[in-house]
């Protein structure tokens, strides 16, 4: 489904992706872990082309990918992206963000769009929501909105860019609830996530990145309790650790 | 004359010379909003180039922005009258609002790359992550916002270049300013009047255009 072969990406002198290798099956969900810093989200950014690589290579559905030739918009067509920070359009209203591509890019009528829109927005919880703008919702409502928006137009796989990280810890259980829904309906998604508990649940395989490249890769079960690489454990030890810490503060 | 009685004086002109104004008040409108929409078009386009990654583009736009805001308007509605319009047979008028155009599109183009800039990159990434093409992003959701935010400096130049057109004058357009000359230059004892005359015109004008700008900020205000 999703392949990159031997990628490397650096902004300037820095190199923030080395030698990367990552195999996506149709129907998978991996997760993507690892610091600030550590190149899970160029990588993200790179399989759609947000960000192209100096070298190496990209194949989404047995095709390779060439950035500079190919024809970027349509196959970004295929690949939904969820942003950290929503990136909702802030002039256009719930139904009118989730419609736009639909109606703009594949020329979908309108009525037709608008009553798969109303579809997908009961899916994540906010068919009374159509009519608001973004700045009248909250964080976790915005995020389901944009999931809504990328299944909007019909994509093979779904990255998610730390969908949870911005938002009140109260938030982030509602839409955490509506990505493992499209998990188990067998989208094929890669990710990016501070949240273990999560990965835990839904990832077929883990991926644990330090320094820009990919130390482990291993099944859930694997990666939480008995991880392989002796910096995979440091992280997780480090995180876990916060995590209890978090939830003592918020039960106190 | 006492202070009354000048009032009075003032205010007859005012009456009189109400007719003619009136219709070079029209002229003055119509030069303001050619040059203005002409302006915009121009303005949206020079801006493109300047934030396209292309150096060619950048290059142009810059050129062009330079020259404009290095050289005064007067010399270059000389430029457009005395050495284009002749060659391409361009009438006055249009020789005019041309030469206000292009002045206006310099500091247009600025406000728009200042307002496209100023609109958050995830804006553009959200849409071409959709499948949009850059263009197609630009105009459906980077545009649309970007405008919002340039129609304070964007009512600010229109204010500039309404009075600006009253460069015309040189260039034979009896617009305002204009009939002010003529009638200063056939009653030199009234001259400062007409001249005043002629800036309570303008005046009006600004205060009635503040207004609806205001109007329209507020209206498109909706969705924050």
């Amino acid at each position: 489904m999703i392949e990159v072969r031997r990628l490397n990406k650096s902004f300037g002198d820095l190199q923030v992706l080395k030698d990367v290798d990552l195999k996506v099956e149709k129907g998978e969900v991996v997760c993507l872990i690892g610091a600030s810093g550590s190149g899970k989200s160029t990588l993200l950014r790179c399989i759609n082309f947000l960000e192209q690589g100096q070298s190496g290579e990209i194949w989404i559905e047995g095709r390779l990918v060439e950035g500079k030739k190919d024809n970027l918009a349509k196959i970004r067509q295929e690949v939904g992206m969820v942003f950290q920070l929503f990136n909702l359009f802030p002039h256009k209203t719930v139904l009118g963000n989730v419609i736009e591509a639909p109606v703009m890019v594949k020329k979908v009528p309108v009525k037709q769009a608008t009553e798969e829109a109303v579809t997908l927005l009961e899916k994540v919880g906010l068919a009374d929501k159509a009519g608001s703008y973004p700045s009248q919702l909250s964080g976790g409502q915005k995020q389901r909105v944009a999931i809504a928006r990328a299944l909007a137009m019909h994509p093979k796989v779904m990255l998610f860019d730390e969908p949870t990280s911005a938002l009140d810890p109260e938030l982030v259980g509602e839409v955490l609830t509506v990505i493992k829904q499209l998990a188990r309906e067998g989208m094929t998604m890669i990710v990016v996530t501070h949240e273990m508990a999560f990965a835990r649940e839904v990832a077929e395989w883990v991926v644990y990145m330090d320094e820009g490249r990919i130390v482990e890769i291993s099944k859930p079960a694997q990666m939480f309790d008995e991880p392989r690489e002796a910096r995979t454990r440091e992280f997780l030890s480090r995180v876990l650790q916060k995590t209890d810490q978090n939830s003592e503060t918020r039960s106190a | 004359m006492g202070i009354v009685e000048y009032f009075i004086y003032f205010y007859g002109l005012l009456v009189n010379s109400g007719p003619i104004f009136t219709q070079a008040t029209i002229l003055t409108l119509r030069l303001t909003a050619t040059a203005l929409l002409l302006g915009i078009v121009i303005g949206l386009f020079f801006a493109m180039l300047k934030i396209s990654k292309n150096r060619v583009f950048n290059c142009i736009a810059d050129a062009y922005i330079t020259i404009i805001r290095g050289t005064p308007l007067i010399v270059q509605i000389f430029w457009i009258y005395f050495g284009l319009a002749p060659i391409l047979d361009i009438p006055a008028f249009w020789a005019a609002s041309l030469a206000l155009a292009v002045h206006n599109g310099a500091y247009i183009a600025e406000i728009f790359r200042g307002g496209i800039q100023s609109i958050n990159r995830g804006q553009m990434e959200a849409a071409l992550s959709l499948g949009m093409t850059y263009l197609l992003a630009m105009r459906r959701i980077i545009l649309p916002q970007a405008f919002k935010r340039c129609i304070p400096p964007l009512g600010n130049q229109f204010i500039i270049g309404l009075k600006d057109s009253s460069l015309a004058a040189f260039v034979t357009m009896p617009e305002l300013f204009m009939i002010a000359m003529r009638r200063a230059n056939r009653w030199p004892g009234d001259a400062l009047e007409y001249y005043t005359i002629a800036g309570l015109y303008y005046l009006a004008l600004v205060v009635v255009f503040t207004f609806l700008v205001k109007k329209l900020e507020s209206r498109l205000d909706v969705d924050k």
